[in-house]
């Protein structure tokens, strides 16, 4: 079908310490100028496999082959030199340094007049001569206008929102004249929006001839732009097909061997009394400015009420305010009319309310500590899995037990609960920390983009579980990017803008391009004040 | 202003830079270590060994730039025996650190046997050649390699590749990983310069401004240069200001002993030498502005999953 495969992987092993087989057997052959999906469940082995092409891990067994030559890649600078540019499911950025930083290093420009005059240095030394910004800057601008991805190269990391840093990524792939894109999973951080202009810049690539892999969990995203999808499962390669040949629950059925229904099914809401109620709250982001502002809203028993919003308009400070990790600068959280303002997590916690933060890795999880330690984080100072005098003790029994049910409940795909964490497959990893939040039977449950990185199944389960938490009664509050999220789970959908609450509807009543102005600013529909009805 | 103010301002200034300049090179060298993410506590040792080297070396070849080559070499061998064990080896660096200062202190006391024949003090070598210079008196050629070296480490560490990549292992190591550079190099890099600076730090106190090694002569100065990197939020310029300061104070204990007028602060002389290690307490647990590198004393395993 292809006069040339720019990748061929031929029966790629990839076995981790302790028999933990990531890829088996895997051959996959990818055309010049294919826009190449890559679908499976968390854990299927689809990062490990992208890691094993860009020389980051090595391999058990097999072969690479670049544009037709077989390689061995030693180190990414290998990758990169031959036109591999990896975008990681996890950013590799660094917060603390600026954009052109970032994205020159490890291919730092040097003067060339300088370089030229000394020819008897070898190029060992070249590390230590002047690094040419000025040059890279202008480079970054030209990409940054070539391909609409505008950046102000002196910002710092660390003050840029998610989809400004993946822009970034994006760049520094470029600078690098890289060919061979691989992105895994660059839409599970970004808004609908950002989606959209993302999808623009690939099709740009696309028409480039630059040959393009995409990891993504949402079925949606291949259909419009792969040209072929491969779908991975356990570390085996189930198959691979064409777009025009194949369905989002064809797609589904592959990854998780059965059928998925994407609409969960649900009954009305039969909200009772009000757990969460938010008045006139008001808080400030990190640098001290209102983020927060004037929001009064209630969750009752038994419904759940999605919050919508572009990433960076307040919802998590929102959350993180009633949380009780951010001061409150004005108003009152009540929780079934407790006053719990002033209260710091681990009181939240005690008055029943779970939480599931935003970002699993720097907020959800120690990754260095074991599953069973990360599963009890929160509870355990008290019992059962503190025993002993003043609870000086883990009850290790009770704890393996009780980490033992939850990973079968939640179907945590693992090889030993006493292993890091960090060895988990992302997705995975988010499944403990929603185990973690769901497991003690809150009352309320803040969840913070719940789902974001899992499969379908894994989203499925999530969807289904926050139901039938919603059916006993839980009052839930969902803060989630993904409109479909939103709409499909939700009882009530508050949209917020810039920090105030623009509406809140019944998902019956609007449709996903009225979310999307609202979300946008750009249709107010009612003052705040009518909104606690 | 009287004479004798002239004189003793002039003699005070000489002495914060040459009290000054091991805790300034010292310091340096902790930066270059930190900043690629290995903590370097055995700067103490490192400085114990380069002032015994270079006072060995000065008396067999009666030259004291010997010394100081050899001084070097002890420091670039201590270096290098903290990267294998911190960096190669992943090694726990606090420990690694603890068993070279004790190592350093052992060494040199033998060597001191095996050498002299003396439990305390060397024989006098060639102090190095000292510069004058108007008002402030001789100044030693490695209190002016100190002041040459800030620009030189500010660029090196802000303005070139080699600068980047080693704040990028320190800060976010598996992210130099993905950009295809290797951690373990330029951690590796970050401990040998910073062995190199500790044991120059050690030649200036044992040959800059003395002529010879007693036992455990740098006296926890080497700590003070930790502190002194701390204080300077690990960055050159600020660490030269806080080495400076910390030498000032230590030249203003010296000082009283016999500057008129201020006779009376001679018997509060051990608080004023307290004053340098309460001002970091101070600055760090009040002030806290200090942000250390993200990942220091972390070794970087490859293959662990991020
Ligand atoms: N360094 C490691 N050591 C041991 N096991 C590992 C390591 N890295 C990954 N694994 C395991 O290999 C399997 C594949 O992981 P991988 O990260 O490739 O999954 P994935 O398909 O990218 O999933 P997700 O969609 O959740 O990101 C998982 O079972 C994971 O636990
Ligand atoms: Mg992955």
């Amino acid at each position: 079908m292809f006069s040339i495969y720019a990748i061929e992987l031929e029966n790629i092993w990839k076995v981790f310490p302790g028999n933990v087989q990531a890829n088996c057997d895997i051959t996959l052959r990818i055309g010049e100028g294919e826009v190449h999906g890559l679908l499976g469940e968390n854990g299927a082995g689809k990062t490990t496999l992208m890691n094993v092409l860009y020389g980051l891990l090595s391999r058990t067994s097999g072969t690479v082959k670049i544009r037709g030559k077989e390689v061995n890649f030693k180190s990414p600078q290998d990758a990169i030199r031959l036109g591999i540019g990896m975008v990681h499911q996890h950013f590799k950025l660094i917060p603390i340094m600026t954009v052109t930083e970032n994205v020159v290093l490890g291919a730092e420009p040097l003067y060339a007049n300088l370089t030229a005059n000394l020819k008897y240095w070898r190029p060992s030394i070249n590390p230590a001569l002047p690094t040419n910004f000025r040059s890279a800057e202008k480079k970054i601008l030209r990409i940054a206008e070539e391909n609409g991805l505008q950046i102000d190269p002196y910002a710092k990391i660390q003050d840029l929102s998610v989809g400004l840093q993946q822009r970034v990524e994006l760049i520094k792939i470029l600078y690098r004249d890289a060919d061979i894109l691989i992105l895994d999973e660059p839409t599970a951080v970004l808004t609908p929006q950002e989606v959209d202009e993302l999808f623009e810049t690939l099709e740009t690539f696309r028409k480039e001839g630059k040959t393009i892999i995409l990891i993504t969990h949402k079925l949606r995203e291949p259909m419009t732009i792969c040209d072929r999808i491969t779908v991975l499962r356990r570390g085996e390669l189930v198959g691979t097909v064409k777009r025009v040949d194949t369905s989002r629950e064809q797609l589904a059925e592959m990854m998780v061997g059965r059928p998925v229904v994407f609409r969960v099914a649900k009954t009305p809401a039969k909200p009772t009394d009000t757990v969460l109620s938010v008045e006139n709250l008001h808080v400030q982001d990190d640098r001290g400015l209102p983020a927060v502002r004037d929001i009064s809203f209630e969750v009752k028993r038994g419904e759940i009420l999605g919050l919508a919003g572009v990433h960076g308009n307040g919802q998590d400070e929102l959350v993180e305010a009633i949380w009780g990790l951010r001061k409150v600068h004005h108003g009152e959280i009540y929780i079934e009319g407790e006053r719990v303002t002033k209260y710091r997590p681990r009181k939240m916690r005690a008055t029943g309310v779970g939480y599931i933060p935003q970002d699993r890795q720097k907020q959800g999880l120690i990754l260095d500590f074991t599953t069973k330690e990360n599963l009890i984080l929160g509870g355990q100072h008290e019992p059962p899995f503190a025993t002993g005098p003043r609870g000086f003790l883990l009850n290790a029994l009770d704890i393996t037990n009780y980490s033992n049910i939850l990973v079968k409940d939640f179907d945590i795909r693992l090889r030993d609960i006493d292993e890091p964490i960090s060895t988990l497959s992302g997705g995975n990893q988010q499944k403990v920390v929603a185990a973690r939040a769901i497991g003690p039977n809150p009352k309320l449950l803040l969840a913070s983009h719940p789902t974001r990185g899992l499969d379908v199944g894994a989203t499925e389960y999530i969807h289904n579980v926050l139901i039938r938490m919603r059916d006993q009664g839980v009052a839930i509050f969902l803060i989630s990017a993904d409109l479909d999220e939103i709409r499909n789970v939700s009882d009530r959908i508050a949209v917020i803008f810039k920090g105030e609450l623009v509406a809140i509807r019944t998902p019956e009543e609007t449709d996903e391009r009225e979310l999307g102005l609202l979300m946008a600013g750009e249709q107010r529909a009612i003052p705040s004040e009518e909104l606690t009805q | 202003m009287q004479i004798i103010d002239v004189l003793f301002w002039g003699w005070i200034i000489q002495a914060t830079l040459t009290l000054g300049t091991p805790l300034v090179l010292a310091g340096l060298g902790g930066m270059f270590s930190e900043r690629s993410g290995v903590v370097n506590i055995a700067l103490e040792g490192m400085m114990l060994m380069g002032a015994w080297a270079a006072v060995a070396a000065s008396w067999y070849t009666d030259n004291p730039w010997t010394g100081v080559f050899a001084a070097i070499i002890s420091g670039l061998i201590l270096g290098a025996v903290h990267g294998v064990i911190s960096v190669k080896l992943k090694g726990n660096q606090i420990v690694s650190g603890t068993g070279i200062i004790l190592f350093a202190a052992g060494f040199t006391t033998l060597m001191l046997w095996v050498i002299w024949g003396t439990a305390g003090a060397s024989g006098q070598v060639i102090t190095l050649p000292e510069v004058r210079v108007p008002i402030i008196g001789l100044v030693s050629p490695l209190t002016f390699a100190m002041l040459a070296l800030i620009p030189i480490c500010w660029y090196l560490l802000y303005r070139t590749p080699f600068g980047l990549r080693l704040r990028a292992a320190g800060e976010d190591p598996s992210t130099l990983d993905t950009a295809g550079i290797s951690v373990e190099n330029y951690r590796m890099y970050g401990v040998l310069i910073s062995g190199m600076l500790a044991a120059i730090a050690g030649a200036q106190m044992s040959i800059g401004f003395g002529s010879r090694f007693t036992i455990g002569m740098t006296a926890g100065n080497g700590f003070l240069a930790l502190a002194a990197m701390i204080f300077g939020n690990w960055n050159p310029i600020g660490t030269l200001f806080a080495g400076l300061f910390f030498g000032f104070l230590q030249a203003i204990s010296y000082g009283v002993q016999f500057a008129p007028g201020w006779e009376w602060l001679i018997g509060y002389s051990s608080f004023i030498n307290m004053i340098p290690y309460i001002s970091v307490i101070v600055a760090l647990g009040i002030i806290r502005r200090s942000v250390p590198p993200k990942a220091i004393g972390v070794p970087y395993i490859k293959e662990k999953q991020v």
